[in-house]
């Protein structure tokens, strides 16, 4: 992958990341959180995993961030009212980045530090049947769970949803 | 870097969008106002001719079809109208909006095989091997243009059409998505060139058998069994879900691109032009162009999947020559516009849809049926080869 690619993708992800919580509108905070979705998409479609950067378009930038556009809008946020932060809000902050960064460390440090740049796979990776294998193989369980959570939680959305009509 | 690769890639680009996509686009729309008129029995724009006069010849060039130059007439009247940009708007939102209903329309048509080879270049710009997926997911960004446009314009009619359009688009996308996965149970493939040669290979997939005149010298060879032993009984069982999956697909490609009957986002009696309602001159223009561009993408996608892209029994490929490579162009173009004439023909044929009726078609009876269709489709490849002979 090119070096030029993927500076420029990681800076774009991680600033218009400092945009969404910088911004003072919602709408605007919201945007940014699309592009940074979009640049991280490029960076894994730069690493040829395609799938992987395509669903991440689909689902968060096409679908899940829709869908949070048409809440901030519908509820009418406006920018300025702008809560000052807490101590204790930027604290808890704090500690769940550095947690996170821990966490990070501690499982990059498992691998061998690289001696450069792998060389690219140069056949075309399958990676849709590569996901869609393992998924009803070695993670069969995780994934039935997951699909159980998920109809649980439509049918408990369109319960909710109903009740007021009884 | 491999320049010449970047070249090929520049020169197909720039002639799929330059020379086909947006000549395409702007003859839609004189085809619409023609076929409207010819519908509604009035006579329409037919009088434009193409004004050589401007570049110092002595008279105009009107062809005896006439009107052909209207749609030079209509981009001349955007660009030259006044671009009034209301007081009370989102400035930034107010002006990125169209940009965003436009993009998403022509970066789609990057996956589209429209061709075989030309002089054994492949005519299709990236050949991914998650093609429809790519297409789902840059189309599924188009509604952020029209989203935008409804919030920033900062008016209820405008705000009322963004806000339809959310919720249709996202209803309609898992239809759309749900009604091809039979298509890929079948095909096993989703990369879009490669399921062109699968419907090469086995016939449309609307049209099952229509590759039987590949066989034609085997067909006349003085046995009349022999025409049973190219006709598999497991693809004419697969023909009802393919054809469910057509249709249910097709649908939502309307929706996906506010046509009517869907056009309820800027429902004219309701929302005075929807969406679009604040903007003006070239803006409103890309907002319309990139609803006719969605329109060609969609096409372009209906062909590929179900009507063999741009392969017609009896004409060879590109490796043929070059001629039958421009053929094949041709032929894919051809279809295309076919499909186009078929989604004018709708627009003045059926009524409008109410918002519930809407609502009902898309999460009751097409979401249904295509979840049902995936099943059959799985149950039909599950039985066994044997018992078909």
């Amino acid at each position: 992958m090119s070096p030029f690619l993927f500076w420029t993708f990681a800076v774009l992800m991680v600033l218009f990341g400092i945009s969404v919580v910088a911004q003072s509108n919602p709408v605007a905070s919201a945007l940014s959180l699309v592009v940074s979705f979009i640049a991280l998409a490029a960076l894994y479609v730069s690493l040829d995993a395609f799938f992987l950067g395509i669903i991440q378009i689909l689902v968060y930038a096409g679908a899940v961030m829709v869908l949070f556009l048409f809440i901030i809008m519908l509820l009418d946020l406006r920018a300025g009212h702008q809560e000052h932060a807490r101590p204790t809000t930027i604290a808890g902050g704090v500690l769940i980045a550095l947690l996170f960064v821990g966490q990070l460390a501690t499982v990059l440090s498992h691998f061998p530090a690289g001696r450069g740049i792998p060389p690219a796979l140069s056949a075309p990776v399958q990676d849709v049947q590569s996901v869609g294998h393992l998924l009803f193989t070695s993670y069969n369980l995780p994934f039935q769970i997951a699909a159980t959570l998920v109809l649980v939680a439509t049918i408990g959305v369109v319960v909710l949803s109903k009740r007021e009509l009884q | 870097m491999d320049w010449t690769f970047t070249f090929i890639s520049l020169a197909k680009i720039l002639g799929v969008i330059f020379v086909i996509v947006l000549p395409l686009v702007s003859y839609t729309v004189y085809a619409e106002r023609r076929i409207s008129a010819i519908i509604q029995d009035r006579v329409g724009p037919n009088r434009t001719g193409f004004p050589l006069t401007v570049l110092g010849f002595k008279k105009d060039l009107v062809l005896p079809l006439g009107g052909l130059g209207q749609p030079i007439a209509d981009a001349m009247k955007f660009i030259l109208k006044e671009d009034f940009t209301p007081a009370s708007v989102n400035k930034f939102y107010y002006w990125l909006a169209p940009c965003l209903a436009m993009a998403p329309a022509m970066l789609t048509i990057a996956v589209v095989p429209f061709g075989s080879t030309l002089f054994g270049v492949p005519m299709v710009i990236a050949n991914v091997n998650i093609g429809v997926l790519f297409v789902f997911a840059i189309a599924s960004l188009g509604v952020y243009g029209i989203v935008l446009a409804g919030w920033s314009s900062n008016s209820k009619y405008p705000f009322l059409g963004g806000v339809r359009s959310t919720s249709q688009m996202i209803s309609y996308e898992l239809s759309l998505g749900l009604s091809i996965i039979p298509l890929f149970l079948v095909m096993g493939e989703l990369n879009l060139t490669k399921i062109v040669e699968y419907q090469i290979a086995h016939g449309w997939t609307i049209i099952p058998f229509s590759n039987l005149p590949n066989f034609l010298p085997g067909l006349f060879d003085h046995r009349a069994h022999h025409v049973m032993a190219y006709v598999n009984w497991r693809q004419i069982l697969l023909w009802v879900p393919m054809f469910i999956s057509f249709v249910v697909f097709t649908i939502s490609i309307f929706a996906e691109t506010n046509r009517l009957p869907f056009d309820l986002p800027e429902a004219e009696t309701e929302l005075v032009a929807g969406y679009h309602t604040e903007y003006s001159s070239m803006k409103f223009a890309l907002f319309f162009l990139g609803e006719y561009a969605a329109m060609i993408t969609g096409c372009s996608i209906i062909v590929t999947l179900f009507l063999g892209g741009w392969y017609v029994p009896f004409i060879p490929d590109g490796t043929h020559g070059w001629v039958w490579g421009l053929v094949n162009i041709a032929v894919f173009f051809g279809k295309v516009s076919a499909l186009l004439l078929f989604f004018i023909w709708i627009r003045w044929t059926l009524p409008r849809f109410r918002y519930d009726q809407l609502m009902r078609l898309g999460w009751i009876y097409l979401f249904e049926i295509a979840l049902v269709n995936v099943i059959l489709t799985a149950g039909i490849l599950a039985i066994p080869q044997s018992w078909f002979s």
